[in-house]
């Protein structure tokens, strides 16, 4: 099958590839575009580790054809992520070790940055509900729970101050 | 330990926590090399077979098939991932032979351009195999007119001259006379997997200085270099292997599996070789936790004092042994629990079926044994008419006891730990049970 | 048809590092010249925070602040033998062979600064804030980072340290299986509270409460890491892991996440713990380690406490609704 040429706005900035028809926007993110904060946990939308946001909404990367994202917007942890210093988002994680081995974590934090822009102070229903589809082995979800609520408090500002932010 | 200390003891941010927490941290899976290759793997699709044919014609023919590796270009193909500290025999493939013992196992690896192609490859390779009557249980694996998954006539694993890994401690027969309650129940345990968010994997990368650099997610670093470099038959030296951050284990990265014949094809094409399980490759293929059968019989005073312990324990290997031996000499030293026995008898057996091969776990061989022996602890308690904290009170071992294999032990906090949880939780303890301590015993009466 | 509640317990001991020994671990330490330290390693950080503990005890060893440690692991061209990250050996054998690496690193130290000082080594201590100075004599003192870059560029030395730990290797009669099984043994009494659907078979856990005497905590926030996502790991043991849904039969063997059945956030229980620390004799600090054994006794406390709740005592892991259900039948 011959090459198609794919645009999209990646992280604020315009991208061409050329891929195969079907490839994934994991893969092109992943193998082309050097995006490895995008993780590959099951490459069948089991396991909520290559989350990316596409026009703002979580969806998981591998499941989606990257002729799907043309002409949209693409967000991944990258993007988020300061030049210096971090994001209140991951700020909470890190002080909440809301991860242990780091690999559903970027999926965890996007799907995170996602609720919170929807919904600035979740309750711990609807954080819950938000991070289900994302797999975790390592923490039992209590410490990822706790940081997107410290996370939440800090963006909404009902939160503690950090001091150095 | 009187001594002040100033960085112990204290939540000190994890170092790698902004790695993680930012997606900067480099896992093994997203290196990627100019020229690199991808490796799959042809398996077994029958539990047992002889392998009559393997026909690569067509899968040779597949655009962007660069090689095949067969049993044959493994220098050193049959192999025991223990036997660096002195485990016999070798016994596993790493590709395999003439036959194969377990679903999925691997016969033909496949190095091609793309992941694609390899895939595709994969799928092309036309195997002739001759379906054998395969066994599934580990008793029944044990019968004289069981299918034979080992090459050596049976399916156990011998323990230095003995079928089971044993401890023989006091008279058990003894024990069971002199007693007023027998207990007995069987415990089960289905295989499961470690299922690491990460797939196990690695790249092998030739250097220009003819060595090879192996980015792998292992638990274990030497050890996959030590096994790599027996296996393709090369000195060590020649093998550079980084790694040190894994996506989690939980004992599912223990193993070498992907290290050897991911190096052994970037040698064979000169290019870096990736290979990294799909997940239902780390679901179906990578080792398991082995399924466990525990037979458990106790001899109890009217009091509750255990006075006699059996236990026959059988650890479904699967088709290999990998760590399962050593799991159940780690079983056999905990299978009568943090509990003063006198008279104990335990016999652990590593059986051989044509199952997935077992391996390491969180718990290496002491979780299902303290499963058997906390309910079988519940329905002694119900037997003799205390509550499950009393009868682990009665029974708790202290320091200076001797247990079963013979060690003193020396740092025995069982009570206490007991006593701090029921403080936690709000239940009340009798005065006798608040004041006891792990201390040694006034007098050997206390076991008895 | 009702919910039932239940209570169990169960009380277990894990014992620390290979069990018959023979794993050795080894550390090398050198300072930089701006008199920080790196650790080299070829250990493997699992996600349980290797990195972070082994740093705090080459910290705590060399009186400096953690953030002063780089931790380098895992390479073997640089970092000298690890047995491995596995048998919850890492804190207690890496954490012994980086202490003493970081204790022949000290007394370089100290050796060139009782030259700086104008006293002898045996005289200078470590404040645990980073200085080097004479005991008794505060004044006489030194940044430990400003003596490592003069010990190289003044006095032309290395501060550096090579430590290795290993349990000799037990062998095992096979007759009695007398052995020497372990380093030190931590201990846990779990209670599980649960709620069984005696319509659906369903088990909801409601609580794990533990106490864990783990030894030395070298960092509490990781041990209560291990600790939390120890128990929600055991409770998916007991209720919802299988490989072999119907072992012995091979049929239904998962391939994925959608068919190997885990729970998630929505059946997250009240998890919470208190610790003993009851210092080991043979650990860094008096450490045993807690890595594998936090999964151990929720398993069977869920399974005494689904007993003490409906009256069906299933022996049989997992203990899925439909175990429930039968044992529930025949009863």
């Amino acid at each position: 099958m011959a090459s198609v040429i794919v645009n999209f706005e990646l992280c604020g900035r315009d991208v061409e590839v050329l891929v195969q028809p079907m490839a994934t926007l994991q893969s092109v993110l992943r193998n082309q575009l050097g995006h490895t904060a995008t993780k590959e946990g099951c490459r069948q939308g089991g396991c909520g580790s290559c989350t990316v946001l596409v026009d703002g909404e979580p969806m998981l990367s591998c499941l989606l054809p990257v002729e799907d994202v043309a002409g949209r917007r693409v967000t991944t942890l990258e993007g988020i992520t300061p030049i210096d210093g971090l994001d209140p988002i991951q700020e909470a994680f890190l002080e909440s070790n809301g991860f242990q081995c780091g690999y559903c974590t970027p999926g965890m934090v996007m799907v995170t940055r996602a609720l919170l822009d929807h919904d600035p102070q979740p309750g711990r229903e609807a954080i819950v509900e938000a991070i289900s589809g994302n797999l975790c082995r390592c923490t039992g979800y209590q410490p990822i729970i706790d940081a997107i609520e410290k996370a939440a408090d800090r963006l909404s500002g009902s939160g503690e101050q950090t001091g150095e932010r | 330990m009187p001594e002040e200390l100033n960085v112990v003891g204290r939540s000190v941010v994890r170092s790698d926590g902004v790695g993680h927490v930012t997606g900067r941290t480099r896992f093994a899976g997203d290196l990627v090399f100019p020229g690199m290759l991808h490796l799959k793997m042809v398996r077994s699709p029958l539990h047992h077979a002889r392998i009559r044919g393997v026909d690569l014609g067509e899968a040779e023919r597949v655009p962007g098939f660069v090689r095949a590796l067969t049993w044959r270009d493994v220098p050193h193909n049959v192999y025991t991932i223990l036997s660096l500290i002195g485990v016999e025999p070798e016994e596993e493939f790493v590709l395999a032979q003439d036959r194969v013992r377990y679903k999925g196992e691997p016969i033909v690896a496949v190095v091609a351009e793309s992941e694609a192609a390899a895939l595709e490859a994969v799928a092309k390779v036309r195997l002739d195999l001759e379906e054998l009557p395969a066994v599934f249980d580990v008793e029944e694996a044990l019968r004289p007119d069981a299918p034979v998954v080992t090459d050596w006539g049976n399916n156990t694993f011998m323990f230095e001259g003995h079928p089971s890994r044993r401890v023989r401690f006091g008279d058990v027969e003894a024990g069971f006379a002199r007693s007023d309650h027998i207990v007995e129940a069987v415990y089960n345990s289905s295989p499961i997997e470690q299922a690491p968010t990460e797939t196990t994997g690695c790249v092998a990368v030739p250097e220009a200085n003819g060595r090879y650099t192996v980015y792998t997610n292992t638990q274990a670093l030497y050890f996959s270099l030590d096994n790599t470099a027996i296996i393709l038959q090369v000195p060590g030296k020649r093998l550079h292997f980084v790694g040190g951050t894994v996506g989690g284990g939980f004992g599912g990265k223990v193993d070498v599996i992907v290290e050897p014949i991911a190096t052994l094809a970037a040698m064979k094409t000169g290019r870096p070789v990736r290979y990294v399980f799909s997940r239902s490759e780390e679901m179906q293929v990578s080792s398991t936790r082995s399924a466990w059968r525990i037979y458990m019989k106790d001899g109890v005073t009217r009091d509750g004092h255990i006075l006699a312990r059996k236990v026959t324990s059988y650890a479904d290997s699967g088709a290999y042994s990998r760590q399962t031996p050593y799991a159940l000499t780690k079983h056999a030293a905990n299978a009568a629990g943090p509990y003063a026995i006198p008279n104990v008898s335990i016999d652990a057996y590593c059986v051989y079926t044509n199952r997935t091969p077992a391996s390491a776990m969180r718990g290496f061989g002491v979780t299902m044994a303290s499963f058997a022996l906390e309910v079988q602890m519940d329905r002694i308690a119900e037997r003799v008419g205390v509550d499950p904290w009393t009868i682990r009170f009665i029974n708790a071992y202290h320091n200076g006891d001797r247990k079963p294999h013979r060690k003193i032990a020396e740092d025995a906090t069982l009570i206490e730990t007991m006593q701090a949880a029921a403080a936690f939780v709000g239940h009340e303890l009798t005065d006798e049970q608040k004041a006891m301590t792990s201390a040694p015993r006034a007098s050997l009466e206390g076991v008895r | 048809m009702a919910k039932l509640r239940g209570t169990g317990i169960a009380a277990v001991n894990y014992p620390t590092g290979m069990n018959l020994g023979g794993d050795p671990s080894q550390a090398l330490i050198h300072a930089t010249t701006s008199g920080s330290f790196v650790v080299s390693l070829s250990s493997s950080d699992l996600g349980q925070g290797l990195r972070t503990v082994i740093g705090q005890i080459a910290a705590e060893t060399l009186g400096v602040a953690a953030d002063e440690i780089v931790i380098d692991t895992a390479d073997t061209d640089t970092g000298p033998h690890c047995m491995g990250t596995f048998a919850s050996r890492a804190t207690h054998r890496v954490g012994n062979a980086v202490r003493a690496a970081a204790l022949e690193a000290r007394a370089a130290l100290l050796d060139v600064a009782a030259e700086e000082l104008g006293a002898c080594a045996e005289e200078i201590v470590t404040d645990g804030h980073g200085n080097l100075l004479v005991a008794g004599d505060p004044r006489r003192c030194i940044p430990i980072a400003e003596m490592a870059s003069k010990a190289q560029f003044t006095y032309g030395r290395t501060i550096a340290g090579r430590g290795s730990y290993m349990k000799p290797k037990s062998p095992v009669d096979p007759e009695t299986g007398a052995m020497d099984p372990d380093s030190t043994e931590a201990h846990a009494c779990t209670v599980a509270e649960v709620e069984v659907d005696t319509e659906t078979g369903q088990v909801a856990v409601l609580s794990i409460r533990s106490a864990y005497e783990v030894g030395r905590q070298v960092n509490p926030a990781l041990v209560r890491g291990q600790i939390v996502g120890g128990a929600f790991m055991g409770m998916a043991h007991a209720l919802y892991e299988t490989t072999e849904p119907y072992y012995p039969s091979v049929e239904h063997k998962p391939k994925d996440f959608s068919e190997y059945v885990l729970p998630g956030p929505a059946e997250l229980p009240e998890i919470d713990a208190v610790v003993l620390e009851i210092p080991s004799s043979t650990g860094p600090y008096g450490v045993k380690g807690v890595g594998e054994m936090t999964a151990n006794s929720p398993i069977p406390a869920i399974v005494n406490a689904i007993y003490h709740a409906c009256g069906v005592r299933v022996d049989d892991l997992p203990v899925t609704p439909e175990k429930i259900l039968r044992g529930l039948e025949a009863r």
